[in-house]
């Protein structure tokens, strides 16, 4: 059986190409089928905002690839309730669904859950 | 137990010199390293034209010594590495630039390459990361 891998994105989407380059690893196990889960914590939350406007920043904009996870069988993607509060965003109104939104104690069990996780 | 390590800092960050001390620990305690997967800024710890000051430890040249001798199955992210420079002489002549610099036993291959590593290790270890 194929090894689970919970990819953890923490990075802003505008801060550098940390955040594409989360995604990207889950769209080349997506493109695999191999079990991905994703979670958006710290920082990488922001990436989750509606629009968001790429085109003033010259970026290219990420809610294509956001989009794109659940076409490529990556339908496991949490965020994290803290990250979310503290930054002041509403869990109701984010560009992703469906997101599981995770208190800290459920994001412990969740990595638990994963046989690995990768950090970027 | 088997390894797969990957690494996102360049030659000048600590956890570039971090993974490489876990790695030769590894090995030297009878573990197995399947894959090295040098990924975001990691690219530039595979760059062999990093110059280093003479008292200084040439990292990439470690890396390089380090891979070599215990003929390990190396893989630098190839889009991580074009959009950041580091071009082997096949990618350099694509694009037409003036510099290649990775070289064997470095491979530039995709991002299925680290999906392999994570299946066929045991464990992930990241270095440099968030």
């Amino acid at each position: 059986m194929a090894k689970s891998l919970l990819i953890i994105s923490r990075q802003a989407p505008w801060s550098g190409p940390s955040a594409r380059e989360a995604l990207d690893i889950a769209l080349a196990g997506g493109a695999f089928d191999l079990p991905l889960g994703m979670l958006f914590l710290d920082d990488g939350v922001l990436q989750l905002l509606p629009s968001q406007n790429a085109k003033a920043l010259q970026q290219k904009d990420l809610t294509a690839n956001l989009q794109a996870l659940e076409m490529f069988g990556v339908e496991d993607l949490f965020a994290c309730s803290t990250s979310l509060a503290e930054r002041g965003m509403s869990p109701e109104a984010l560009n992703v669904e469906p997101l599981n939104v995770l208190q800290d104690d459920e994001i412990a069990a969740l990595i638990d859950r994963y046989d690995q996780v990768i950090t970027i | 137990m088997k390894f797969a390590i990957a690494l996102y800092s360049p030659a000048h960050a600590p956890s570039s010199r971090r993974a490489l001390l876990f790695a030769q620990a590894a090995l030297a305690a009878g573990h197995e390293i399947v894959r090295l997967f040098f990924y975001q800024d990691g690219v530039h710890s595979a760059s062999s034209t990093v110059v280093t000051p003479q008292d200084e430890l040439d990292v990439p040249a470690q890396w390089r010594e380090f891979v070599t001798s215990n003929q390990l199955d190396a893989v630098v992210c190839i889009a991580a590495a074009l959009r950041r420079g580091v071009l082997n002489e096949e990618e350099a002549r694509r694009y037409s630039r003036t510099a290649a610099s990775i070289a064997a036993p470095w491979e530039l291959s995709g991002l299925g390459q680290l999906h392999d590593g994570v299946q066929a290790a045991d464990r992930l270890i990241c270095f440099g990361g968030p």
